[in-house]
């Protein structure tokens, strides 16, 4: 029977809500047991303070930063910190020279390096190379012993700095000029980290070490370099049959130049996969150092190469971030790394949570005038709203900042009015003549159609927003998404099946004055089940229209009940 | 109060309604005029004043101020401090590094000026003007957080457009609720520039939320236009899109009461009660735009939705047959 089923539903969808809350419920309590978290929302930097680390630019003496340079560094920062994660943060220039970065909460180690290295990735093919103890090649009479090879290596003047013959391509060794060997023999690997910036022109070779110091190479000039990939994630890497090896590793997706470039260059080093096992070999080289030298075992030719090291889970999604937006145009370093207080005294979020409190009371003041019994429904819904939020907001951990409280606070309006379309669309059905039962299942079928076509109108908003914006507008982005899909999901799995449950009972469903839904009052006179007097006032033109339209909607349900009630009274009247 | 209800439902039945369609000349005037206010009239008073975020500033940072009798340090010191130079001005002040030094940021100064500032601080804080550093700082909110959001705006605006255009099955929906939209947006930049409010990101954020509330509220009264212009009537398309704007008044009404109210209270609290800053911006900005987002949509993109329509033929010889029907009948006096 047609009520049962709507009780039925209603009910079920009270339950599915239900789930919904003790599943984000459930999250949290597990994110706060398992991290230590806690059950109040985290803060933003205007509200709580946070840290400051000022960024001082690694230059070599004379090098000059100019203010594009600055400007480019600070837009690159700022992407690499969004995608970690952090919301909220502000990052400026200052001075002519410095970056300050201000982030909410203690930056671990990670975070730091994140923020600070250039990530400057070049493809070199490998010439040379050696393990890092046995520093020399060839018969030289330096010492082999590490400590007195990290003596500032002068070349000597005498030798020759160009090659005498010329190189035909990358692997040539024709690179190896007399002084890059005598330069090689001499450099030390653990000097590597003091270098301030060990990168040499792409055109020329470079002398280098693998990150953990154990081998020595030199490279041949930049073959791919990193502004030609356009994308970069991480994960655990696979082998033939698919099967994870358990390895963390950053798969690379390159351009179309780079694609070619990286066909071009696997082609010819494949070809000495017998003959040289050494200029078989590709560096992979990340801010001057090598991060890995794998042989090259097939022509790449779809430009989607894969770069394991010795990454953790971690470590490689910093990678893949960083290749991702770029390349810094200079290194930074840390100059200072503060505790920084709040911007905004503790007074401010005191009188906006005050504010919000009035403006709730008002809300609530006014929906009772509205609609009499029906706002406390209103008033419910908003409630079990803002309770989906909070754990929501909690669960995904965004911090709030004043103008997110805020925020928040006018999402109520927005919520609200989804309430406010459904009841109008209720007590137009009324209004046409319908009994409350009837007119909750058709208001609703024509509200949610209006509340889904608004809804989505924002929610596109707020999509487009979070993934082309960045900074504080991402932050808004999440949380106006975050307060559309709560307004769908309360108003369908809250206000609709307890309005479908209160018109059952005899306070609503016989139109007390207090319920709201007054028919009398709202122009339309209910007589018992299935008949009315016709509203008054209403033109004929459109009473035939509704009344045409109530048929036209009237379900398999509603018709039977309707033919057996007529064949009944027929039956009694004979 | 059964006056409202009475209200709402002379209005549902068409007993009482308002001519937002026929006067719709009025309104047009009325809004070309405020746009074109809006536009002028900040532009007269020297442009948009914008925050610090957007346009840098200055830096001083104290070391080693002086603390108070319980050991902290009090911040509204330098906000005097600053204020007694730049009257009116509303620095950012922290206290860096759990209490060795303060720092404060404010709009960009003139030389002369941050000197001043410099000696007053000093002063305030009872240290030596050796220990109060000065440094230009740039925005936070910089020229790629602008560019990235004109991006994500203009993609937004072209898939909006798109999505009505599909859902409603008719382009000039999407369009009279695009032009709507920017109205509202003019009209509350527009506010800002003639109060001389400074722009700071949080009123950006509440432009943002207003572009949002704009469409969505244009949406909510189309979809009844929608519903009401797809049944046969007796009615004209001008009629039927006028009807459909009075059946809603009410939502409309309720609607933007509920969405003023805490803004409202918000914007009390903060323009009156703390004065400048985030609360006040952030409410100004939704105040007007909701205010102004809700007017737009009945005076303005419905009205303009039938205009568009009017003058398609098969609208209009169905108006005319309509309009000859009722003539004939003369006793369908009530509409």
């Amino acid at each position: 029977m047609a009520r049962s089923t709507s009780a039925r539903k209603a009910v079920n969808a009270l339950i599915g809500l239900g789930v919904i809350a003790l599943l984000l419920g459930g999250a949290n309590l597990a994110q706060v047991l398992s991290t230590g978290g806690s059950w109040a929302p985290k803060l933003a930097l205007d509200l709580e303070g946070g840290t400051q680390i000022i960024l001082a630019p690694k230059l070599e003496s004379g090098q000059e930063v100019t203010q594009e340079q600055l400007d480019q560094a600070v837009a690159i920062i700022r992407q690499r910190i969004d995608a970690s994660g952090v919301s909220e943060a502000e990052i400026n220039t200052q001075g002519t020279r410095n970056i300050v970065v201000s982030i909410p909460g203690r930056p671990d180690d990670e975070t730091l390096r994140r923020i600070e290295s250039s990530a400057k990735l070049e493809f070199r093919p490998v010439i040379y190379t050696t393990s890092a103890s046995v520093s020399t090649i060839g018969n030289t009479d330096t010492p082999t012993d590490g400590s007195s090879a990290s003596a500032t290596p002068t070349p000597d003047p005498s030798l020759a700095t160009t090659p005498t013959v010329t190189p035909t391509d990358a692997s040539d060794p024709n690179w190896v000029s007399p002084a890059l060997l005598e330069e090689y023999n001499n450099f030390d690997c653990s000097t590597l980290d003091k270098v301030q910036t060990n990168v040499a022109p792409a055109d020329e070779p470079l002398i280098t070490c693998e990150t953990d110091g154990s081998f020595k190479y030199i490279l041949g000039p930049v073959e791919i370099s990193g502004e030609d990939i356009s994308d970069a994630t991480s994960g655990l890497i696979g082998n033939s049959q698919g099967v994870s090896t358990g390895v963390w590793g950053v798969f690379i997706t390159f351009n179309a130049k780079g694609t070619q470039e990286f066909a071009d260059v696997t082609s010819r080093l494949y070809s000495y996969i017998t003959t040289d096992t050494v200029r078989n070999r590709f560096a992979i080289v990340l801010d001057g150092k090598v991060i890995s030298a794998p042989s090259t075992q097939a022509v790449i030719s779809d430009g989607k190469p894969q770069i394991s090291g010795s990454f953790t889970q971690e470590s490689a999604k910093t990678l893949a971030d960083q290749l991702k937006f770029g390349a810094l145009p200079i290194s930074f370093e840390v100059q200072s790394n503060d505790t920084i207080s709040a911007t905004l005294g503790s007074a401010q979020l005191v009188s906006g949570l005050l504010a919000g409190l009035i403006g709730l009371i008002l809300v609530v003041v006014y929906s009772l005038i509205q609609y009499r019994t029906l706002g406390f429904v209103t008033i419910a819904s908003l409630v079990v709203a803002a309770a989906i939020t909070y754990l929501l907001v909690l669960l995904m951990g965004f911090r709030l900042s004043l103008a997110g409280v805020a925020g928040l606070i006018v999402a109520i309006g927005i919520t609200a009015d989804s309430f406010i379309v459904y009841f109008e669309r209720i007590r137009d059905e009324l209004r046409d003549g319908r009994g409350l039962e009837s007119a909750v299942e058709a208001g609703w079928k024509r509200a949610i159609r209006t509340i889904l076509a608004s809804d989505s109108v924002n929610f596109l908003a707020a999509g487009i927003l979070f993934a082309l914006a960045v900074g504080n507008v991402r932050g808004f982005a999440l949380t106006l998404g975050v307060t559309t899909v709560v307004d769908i999901i309360v108003v369908s799995l809250f206000t609709h099946p307890i309005l479908q449950l209160l018109a059952r009972t005899k306070f609503f469903g016989e139109g007390h004055p207090l319920s709201g839904l007054d028919a009398s009052a709202l122009g339309a006179v209910y007589r018992g089940r299935a008949q009315f007097r016709a509203p008054v006032g209403v033109p004929a033109a459109k009473q035939a229209a509704s009344s045409r339209e109530a048929a036209k909607r009237q379900t398999i349900a509603e018709r039977k009940a309707a033919e057996f009630d007529a064949a009944r009274n027929k039956g009694k009247d004979s | 109060m059964a006056s409202f209800s009475q209200f709402g439902n002379d209005l549902y039945t068409g007993k009482r309604s308002f001519d937002f369609v026929k006067r719709r000349r009025i309104w047009f005037s009325i809004a070309i005029v405020m746009v074109i206010a809006a536009i002028v009239v900040p532009f007269l008073r020297g442009g948009f004043v914008f925050g610090i975020e957007f346009s840098g500033g200055s830096e001083f940072t104290v070391s080693n101020p002086a603390k108070t009798a319980d050991g902290s340090i009090d911040q509204s010191l330098a906000s005097d401090a600053v204020r007694s130079v730049t009257p009116g001005a509303t620095p950012k002040i922290s206290i860096v590094n759990g209490g060795s030094s303060v720092r404060i940021q404010t709009d960009l100064l003139e030389n002369t000026d941050s000197d001043k500032i410099r000696d007053a601080l000093a002063a305030t804080y009872d240290v030596s003007t050796d220990e109060v550093t000065s440094s230009f700082i740039g925005a936070t909110w910089g020229a790629d957080i602008t560019r990235q959001a004109l991006t994500a705006l203009i993609v937004f605006i072209l898939l909006a457009a798109i999505v009505m255009a599909l859902y409603f099955r008719t382009w000039k929906m999407a369009m009279a609720a695009l032009i709507a939209l920017f109205h509202d947006l003019i009209i509350t930049a527009g506010v800002y520039g003639i109060l001389g409010f400074e722009v700071t990101p949080a009123a950006v954020i509440g432009f943002l939320t207003i572009l949002g509330y704009s469409l969505y509220d244009t949406v909510v009264v189309f979809d009844k236009i929608r519903e009401n212009t797809s049944e046969g009537t007796a009615l004209t398309f001008g009629e039927s899109v006028n009807l459909a704007v009075n059946q809603t008044l009410v939502r409309s009404i309720n609607t933007s009461v509920v969405a003023l109210l805490p803004i409202g209270s918000i914007l009390f609290i903060g323009a009156f009660v703390l004065g400048a800053g985030t609360l006040r911006d952030i409410s100004l900005a939704l105040f007007i735009g909701v205010l102004v987002g809700t007017y737009s949509t009945i005076f303005i993109a419905a009205p303009l939705y039938a205009t568009f329509r009017q003058n398609e033929t098969i609208v209009r010889a169905a108006d005319k047959k309509k309009t000859a029907a009722v003539a004939r009948t003369t006793s369908g006096a009530v509409r």
